[in-house]
């Protein structure tokens, strides 16, 4: 109750009012905005801040914000248990309610969040009017889930809401470093348009990012058609363009390639990370992890992978053969690959793995029609089309491979595009620049060097939610509304179209692309307007009312996906990549924020980075034989050169890394993100050259003998023989089911010293199975829970103590040897443990065992003796060991779930298995009388996992998935020699290996 | 040597004793009751309100049903305090020139909402649920008191945890059937007026299939 | 026993406890002349000092207060620090005291009488400095004391007894008390010398109200007597369960490491080992200082070396058994921890803590060791840093590394946990040097008993007690 009243109290009203309390409120943030421009002292200060919202705070001394503020904490606190009174309390209902809202009840709407441009469909949970989670669409071809409440989503999607309420977006126009209007706006780009008239917008350029929504791409082409000399640009660093010219090379033509995993028992991955990278990722994911489960008695084939590759991703961790080796050896071995199947490539070249390459082409071989070979965007362009040709030759096309239309609005080559653009710029011949979204002046290349040719442009204008480096040199920065805040539309990786629907007015004063676009046109309609007559005019009729409310409800519009297209190969590979000894720098986007955009946002930046699990920062990745060859060792700062340009970047030592490959991840080193990114890390931009993007041969290391501590969640790599990971191969597993079951013990039943302990048979008894053979350890979990439970993000220097706060953590071990490790990812949450030694030890009783087996933690009683913690086998509590919880930024407190308390300092927090959740549909069960059915029940990191690994529900039920689940011989407990009876425990890992290739790797 | 102390100081001494074992007595009393005291739990403390609403006269008076304007009471842990609209509903038609609505009719006009003193606030971290009480035949009057004979609200209960506690260990001392829960004057008697609340209460347990769980988690999360 | 008879001419019998030439007077002189003499320079620097330090507790608390216990070294998975430490560490030096005025009382030991009161004393200051720790190493300690001792209750819950945290919380509360009833018990008849001695009128009536009218009559020889037997009776069981219970801490958690039989045992020998270590250390300078070499003799520091070095053994086997548990309970965990203490990033505490308390205190077997006072000065600092360095490795090398090598982490020690250590030094050491002047150091009434005369009566007759007044 008290709960909803808050809502009611914070937004119950109507929107106008939020916004006019943020923009009143909030005037510090709006201040910032301009001090950052204009180069103050405060500016510096955020520049030098490395801390998120409340960790802020943490490193200066003791500002006084911070000491009131902690004060009032301690005050509140002490008013919980003391006599005092309760403070006075408003209710503020609405004026006019708006309908379908039941006050307390959240809704859900069907939206779509584009990354890169491709569209992935969400359901958005909006309590009272806020948007306070991102759950899949289930129905949505790019994260589909059978008859699932909630579809998977990766880590970007879940947490674009923490970039809906980011207290650093602009919230008004700024002209030339002052606050301004969208009027004053409007005023000046009519003059502007109406100069660009005359000589038919000669001097006009558009740069965009990757564009798929139709609607855009229409008002586009409008712009274009009324001013024909204009010129529209788009760039975005991904790998994409080597994608889109491999197909060019192929088959001489831009085609868009879908695969099916689902149907491929052999795949091959040339560097690519396609269950984690890329815009099908989640689907793919999914179709891969399907291929790989076992069940007892059912199901007893599995898929086989074999990856090659450069740097060790998430795909590498879960394959059966993992052949690590430099990128610029990748097409000599594809195209052994392709020659050994009658491919005329020529340059062949094993590197001396001609088992490996011989074993993998003979088994592809026997699967024609049944593999596919699959490439990461960033490989060149002609082993792009040498796995085309192998895909075509296997007879996989039309069956697990198929090939459409290009997505993208217009599949330009997004570097030549963008090389155009500048040279046009300091050539003087650009008079306006429009840039929708997008940051050139950061994330381009060192050697196209836009920001200078930005000052050659006389009026240049940027679309953007929060300042970047570009917008702040531009006359104009417009703020730009956020997915959840604005109409739009957009296709996914197979081009359905999704329409883009707002849950919430914009916070502050913003204005959307096509919005912004409109204006450019002289039209002055608004986003909702321009997108619904746009379908009309394309699928108009005199359903259409009936069928836009279907679209919206549903989230896509059907049968807009692209249809097969037949294509002939060219027979043209490219000439052969000669790769040269010594040291090769291999450049990827960050895992965790991507090519820079997500750097202000905190749960990003804190996510555990796969396989190295560091956070807040990138660092040169080393296998530990280079690094013991260059001499350096974790935290030693290096000076990286290759083609002329260097930066410094500490050394981070990576098992299974190809020796002499020194791996940098783009994205950090922003200076004008925000309070969470400026500063972190070091741009590696700086040492990229668009002649070798994504790997650089011939590159230098030097010492320099400083060190800079790097943040990492687990420093520790080897498992230590205790059978935490079990892993067996298929083979030995069909042969001698209990082998998992054997690398361990169960205490028997008896085996307690108070009998009966344990929770009865009657009513509900959660439980939790992970399966190891299914996680790629994309981390989508820890971010979906963090995001649920309003659990905080505390800064690099409380990571580095070992004060993270994740409730689910990905725990990451490697086994064999140190050139090639078989790399194991094993997600975490409290185990609730039947037998569980956190609740003897509270002297409180703050964590309890509940009816249903739940390990309750009452944080209102938690006094904070940590013994829980120390007792804890598993090490998941989670303790706040200062006032990590953000209480002063209204923003942020948007965005949190209702129905979660926000925890003070000195609390221990954990897992409950979504509490919240389980109370919801319990109480909605029994208050319409039925019983809770399997699937009821959904907890976020379940619901978010791509690949389905994770399954909740009632062990008391012989018939839910995960009792059936618990039966296998797979299905073991973590350190159960405890006897501490876990209720989550785990499917163990199975390989497929080929048998021809002798030694696993 | 002289003495020292008067005899009378033994007297004292043997005095403060005793007053001291007296004195930690009333105080350790008085802690333990401190957070019962109606004073300190607000009980019956009626509040100023931006308008002087009456259940009183709405509901005995008018002979509104609870859910006239409590309308998610049934459906949500919120039991929803009507939007200005509601009031509009009739107060457009009758007390139009009422100084006392004026803040209403205000309120309607400018869009800005009413601001009401909270009666019944429990802590931010407990996670009460109107819909599951009705459900299982928790009636209003049972937590809320005769709302029907409130001229300005107040609270009737301490709303203590070892209050709701009371109820969720032995729920058949205060359930009713269904169908009463809204009713304001239900009592336990049968037609000779005795209290069959124990029978009663027993038996609706069973029908309802009351199992009020005192697990922390069922309010604390 | 004290016998009259020349002690040099029987070899058989033990060295004096008490020097020769020495009568109720020069006794009461001597010892009230520590009090009532002027106050000397080197005490008001010596205080000074000890307040100095202190002042980093209020520091430290004020700090812990307004940000938390963030401001320590702990950590995921390094739960409890330095504060756990130190509580234990401080609780253990209290022994001593109880152990001497209550167990040595029994045994009818009379060499004790010279040392039970600083003893006494060192419990009860080293009990308070103890009982910040599990106060404040919450953070929070307004909610950490209310939830704890949860009035006003208007929940219907209460406090969880099968946490050890809980029977702490009982066990040093009662400790506490007892012990200061003892000493108080104790320094009655020594108020009422001091009373009958001081000069100004308000000392007079300060003492005079402490020692609640006593005038020695036979009737109150008896009930002391009678009361000072039953404290002892109480407090004996004490002086093993206190340690014990603060050992289940430990032995209760399932951390390997902790989850050991032996721990009571091996924390009660611990704690005596440290507690007369911390009496020595005390003992020497007071004797020196105050020349005090005919009431605390060599007798005692014999004797006090040799507790230690039994105790000692005691700890040494613990340690031992510790070994012995890792190999014969063949769990890898526990053999890990083993491996981790002596092999890993904490080993240079383990094997300085070996150092500490198992070879150092084998001079004591050396007699000319035991009666040197520098000697055994060194040794018990010794002792004193290794039982603090035991607690350190019980605690963190347990913790650091437990059974999910995915969430080791290490430990390091912050300023935070300076302050509050350096500051309870300070309460602890200021508490000492004000009791030194205020309070007779040696228990006056006692040390009489030990003066040669005829007819060996224990029991103190009415003229000593008329002398005491008479003076």
């Amino acid at each position: 109750m008290s709960s909803m009243t808050r809502t009611a109290h914070k937004d119950g009203l109507e929107l106008a009012v939020i916004q006019e309390r943020l923009s009143g409120k909030d005037g510090q943030d709006y201040w910032r905005s301009l001090n950052e421009l204009a180069d103050t002292e405060e500016f510096q200060e955020y520049v030098h801040r490395e801390f998120p919202e409340g960790a802020s705070e943490l490193s200066d001394g003791l500002g006084r914000r911070k000491f009131i503020q902690l004060m009032g904490a301690s005050l509140a606190f002490a008013g919980l248990t003391a006599c005092t009174r309760q403070p006075k309390e408003l209710i503020v209902p609405y004026v006019r309610a708006p309908e379908l809202m039941v006050p307390g009840k959240p809704l859900y709407f069907a939206s779509a969040i584009s990354q890169g441009g491709f569209a992935r469909g969400v359901l958005v949970e909006s309590h009272m009017g806020r948007p306070t989670k991102i759950e899949g669409n289930p129905s949505h071809p790019s994260n589909p889930r059978e008859g699932a409440k909630f579809g998977p989503t990766d880590i970007f999607t879940q947490a674009t809401i923490l970039d809906l309420y980011d207290p650093d977006r602009t919230q008004v126009p700024i002209w030339n470093a002052k606050p301004s209007t969208w009027t004053r706006f409007r005023g000046s780009l009519a003059t502007e348009m109406a100069k660009l008239d005359l000589d038919q917008g000669a001097g006009l350029r558009l740069l965009t990012e990757t564009v798929t929504s139709p609607t855009l791409a229409a008002q586009i082409q409008d712009l274009l058609k009324k001013y024909p000399k204009a010129m529209w640009h788009q760039y975005e660093p991904n790998g994409r363009d080597n994608v889109r010219a491999g197909a060019q090379m192929a088959f001489g033509e831009v085609v868009e390639t879908q695969y099916d995993f689902g149907k491929a028992k052999r795949v091959l991955s040339l560097d690519s990370d396609f269950t984690a990278v890329g815009s099908a990722s989640v689907r793919y994911a999914g179709q891969f992890a399907e291929g790989r489960r076992i069940e007892d008695g059912q199901k007893n084939e599995m898929n086989r992978l074999y990856v090659v590759e450069s740097v060790p991703s998430n795909t590498g961790a879960v394959a059966d053969h993992r052949l690590p080796l430099k990128g610029s050896q990748i097409d000599g071995v594809a195209r052994a690959i392709a020659q050994a199947l009658g491919i005329n490539a020529g340059g062949g070249n094993t590197y001396g793995h001609d088992v490996w390459v011989n074993a993998l082409v003979k088994d592809l071989k026997a699967h024609q029609g049944e593999s596919l070979v699959i490439v990461g965007d960033h490989q060149s362009p002609s082993v792009h089309a040498l796995a085309h040709a192998i895909n075509h030759t296997l007879g996989n096309v039309g069956k697990t491979v198929k090939h459409t239309a290009a997505v993208e609005a217009s599949p330009v080559d997004h570097q030549a595009s963008l090389n155009g653009l500048v040279s046009d710029m300091s050539a003087g011949t650009v008079s306006l620049l429009v840039m929708v979204g997008g940051n050139p002046v950061y994330n381009t290349p060192s050697d196209i060097d836009f920001k200078n040719a930005l000052k050659k442009v006389p009026t240049t204008i940027h679309l953007g939610q929060a300042l970047n480096e570009t917008s702040q040199l531009c006359n104009w920065h417009l703020p730009e509304s956020h997915a959840l805040e604005a109409w739009s539309d957009a296709r996914a990786f197979d081009g359905t179209v999704s329409i883009v629907q707002p849950l919430i007015e914009p916070l502050y004063s913003a204005q959307s692309a096509h919005e912004v676009l409109a204006m450019m046109l002289g039209d002055g309609r608004q986003g909702y307007a321009i997108v619904k007559e746009y379908w009309q005019a394309q699928r108009g009729g005199a359903t259409f009312d009936n069928d836009w409310q279907t679209w919206l409800h549903d989230g896509l519009i059907p049968n807009t996906a692209l249809a097969a297209k037949s294509v002939r190969l060219k027979g043209n590979y490219g000439s052969p990549v000669s790769s040269l000894d010594g040291l090769e720098v291999a450049f990827r986007l960050d895992p965790t924020i991507g090519d820079g955009r997500y750097a202000n946002n905190g749960w990003l930046q804190e996510l555990p980075k796969p396989n190295t699990r560091l956070t807040w920062d990138n660092a040169a990745l080393l296998s530990p034989a280079t690094a013991e060859k260059l001499g350096v060792k974790d935290d030693d700062v290096i000076d990286v050169a290759v083609n002329g340009h260097s930066v410094a970047l500490p050394v981070w030592r990576m098992p299974g890394l190809p020796a002499d490959t020194v791996t940098v991840h783009l994205g950090y080193g922003r200076t004008v993100a925000g309070r969470v990114g400026n500063g972190v890390g070091v741009n590696a931009y700086a040492l990229q050259t668009s002649n070798a993007l994504w790997q650089a041969q011939e590159a230098s290391v030097s010492k320099t003998g400083q060190t800079y501590k790097l943040a990492c969640t687990q420093d520790h790599w080897y498992m230590e023989g205790r059978g935490l990971v079990r892993t067996g191969t298929l083979e030995d597993y069909t042969h001698h089911p209990h082998m998992i079951h054997e690398m361990g013990h169960v205490p028997g039943e008896d085996a307690n010293f108070f009998n009966g302990i344990h929770t009865s048979e009657e009513g509900h008894a959660w439980g939790m199975t992970i399966d190891l053979n299914a996680c790629n350890g994309c981390n989508a979990c820890t971010v979906a829970c963090q995001s649920e439970n309003n659990i905080p993000v505390v800064g690099k220097e409380q990571v580095l103590n070992g004060r993270e706060m994740h409730w689910i953590r990905i725990d990451r071990y490697f086994k064999g040897s140190l050139e090639n490790p078989e790399l194991y990812n094993q997600p975490v949450p409290c185990m609730q443990c039947e037998n569980a030694p956190c609740e003897v030890v509270c002297p409180v009783g703050a964590t309890t065992h509940s009816a249903e087996g739940l390990n309750d933690m009452a944080y209102n009683r938690c006094v904070g003796t940590r013994y829980c913690s120390n007792n804890c086998p598993y090490k998941v509590r989670r303790f706040n060991f200062l006032h990590y919880s953000d209480d002063h930024t209204e923003s942020l407190k948007l965005g949190r779930n209702p129905n979660v308390t926000v925890r003070g300092r000195g609390v221990m927090e954990k897992c409950t298995y979504c509490t919240q959740r389980i109370s919801a549909a319990r109480i909605t069960a029994k208050v319409g009388g039925q019983e809770l059915k399997d699937g009821d029940i959904t907890t976020a990191c379940q619901g978010v996992c791509p690949t389905n690994a994770i399954t909740f529900g009632d062990i008391n039920d012989p018939n839910s998935n995960v009792s059936k689940l618990k039966k296998q011989n797979r299905n073991y407990g973590l350190i159960t020699e405890l006897n501490t009876r876990p209720r989550t425990t785990y499917l163990a890992r199975l390989t497929n290996p080929n048998s021809e290739i002798a030694q696993h790797g | 040597m002289a003495q020292l102390f008067s005899r009378s100081s033994n007297a004292f001494a043997r005095t403060s004793i005793v007053l001291v074992l007296i004195l930690v007595g009333t105080a350790i009393t008085i802690l333990l009751n401190t957070n019962r005291l109606k004073y300190t739990s607000d009980v019956e403390v009626a509040k100023q309100q931006p308008v002087p609403f009456s259940h009183k006269h709405h509901v005995t008076g008018i002979g509104l049903d609870c859910r006239y304007c409590h309308t998610s009471v049934e459906e949500s842990s919120f039991a929803n305090i009507p939007p200005v609209e509601t009031c509009m509903t009739c107060h457009s038609q009758i007390w139009t020139e009422s100084p006392l609505l004026e803040p209403i009719r205000e309120s309607y006009r400018t869009d800005k909402p009413i601001e009401w003193v909270r009666i019944h606030d429990l802590p931010d971290f407990v996670y009460f649920d109107h819909s599951i009480h009705l459900s299982k035949g928790v009636g209003c009057q049972t937590c809320h008191g005769q709302v029907d004979q409130m001229p300005l609200m107040w609270k009737a209960n301490t709303l203590n945890m070892e209050w709701c506690i009371e109820c969720h260990r032995a729920p058949e001392k205060f359930v009713r059937p269904k169908e009463e829960v809204f009713n304001m004057t239900w009592q336990a008697v049968d037609d000779q007026g005795h209290n069959i609340q124990a029978v009663l209460g027993a038996r609706l347990v069973k029908e309802y299939k009351i199992n009020p769980s005192t697990d922390c988690s069922t309010c604390h999360r | 026993m004290a016998s009259p008879a020349p002690i040099q001419e029987d070899p058989t019998a033990p060295a004096p406890v008490l020097g020769p030439g020495q009568t109720y007077t020069t006794i009461t002189q001597k010892i009230s002349s520590i009090i009532t003499s002027r106050t000397t320079v080197g005490w008001i620097v010596a205080v000074a000092l000890a307040l100095g330090l202190m002042q980093c507790f209020l520091l430290g608390v004020t700090w812990l207060l307004i940000k938390g216990v963030g401001i320590w070294g702990l950590n995921i998975p390094v739960g409890w620090g330095w504060a756990i430490i130190n509580f234990v560490w401080w609780i253990g030096i209290g022994h001593a005291g109880t152990l001497i005025s209550a167990i040595l009382l029994l045994m009818r030991q009379d060499w004790r009488n010279s040392i039970n009161r600083f003893a006494e004393a060192m419990t009860i200051f080293a009990v308070i400095c103890a009982m910040q720790f599990p106060l404040f190493h919450t953070g929070r300690p307004w909610v950490a004391a209310y939830w704890l001792l949860p009035y006003p209750n208007s929940m219907g819950v209460w406090p969880q007894f099968r946490s050890p945290l809980i029977w702490d919380v009982f066990a040093v509360s009662t400790y506490f008390t007892v012990s200061l009833l003892f000493w108080y018990l104790g320094l009655i008849p020594d108020f009422a010398t001091l009373r009958d001695k001081a000069k100004k009128k308000i000392s007079r009536m300060i003492y005079g109200v402490l020692a609640v009218g006593w005038r020695g009559s036979a009737k109150h020889w008896h009930n002391y007597e009678m009361a000072s037997l039953l404290l002892a009776g109480i407090s004996t069981p004490l002086v093993l369960s206190v340690h014990s219970i603060v050992s289940f801490d430990f032995s209760v958690g399932l951390v390997p490491g902790w989850h050991a039989t032996i721990f009571p045992p091996y924390f009660v020998a611990g704690a005596v080992f440290a507690g007369f270590a911390m009496v020595l250390t005390l003992g020497l300078p007071i004797r020196a200082i105050y020349g005090l070499h005919d009431f605390i003799t060599d007798r005692h520091l014999n004797n006090m070396s040799k507790v230690m070095l039994a105790t000692g053994l005691v700890v040494a086997y613990g340690y031992g058994m510790e070994q012995f548990f890792a190999w014969y309970s063949a769990s890898p965990y526990e053999g890990y921890m083993m491996q981790n203490r002596m092999h890993g990033p904490y080993q240079f505490e383990y094997w300085s803590l070996i150092l500490c308390n198992v070879i150092v205190p084998q001079f004591l077997w050396i007699k000319s060791v035991r009666l040197n006072p520098y000697a055994l000065f060194v040794v018990s600092m010794f002792i004193n840093v290794g039982m603090w360095l035991e607690r350190f490795m019980i605690v963190v090398t347990s913790l650091h590394r437990d059974y999910m090598p995915s969430s080791w982490d290490m430990y390091h020690s912050t300023l935070g946990d300076w302050l509050l250590y350096a500051g309870t030094i300070g309460i602890f050491l200021l508490g000492m040097f004000l009791f030194i002047r205020v309070m007779p150091v040696i228990n006056m009434v006692e040390i009489r008993l030990l003066v040669p005369r005829k007819g060996h009566g224990k029991k103190p007759d009415h003229d000593a007690s008329t002398e005491v007044s008479a003076e």
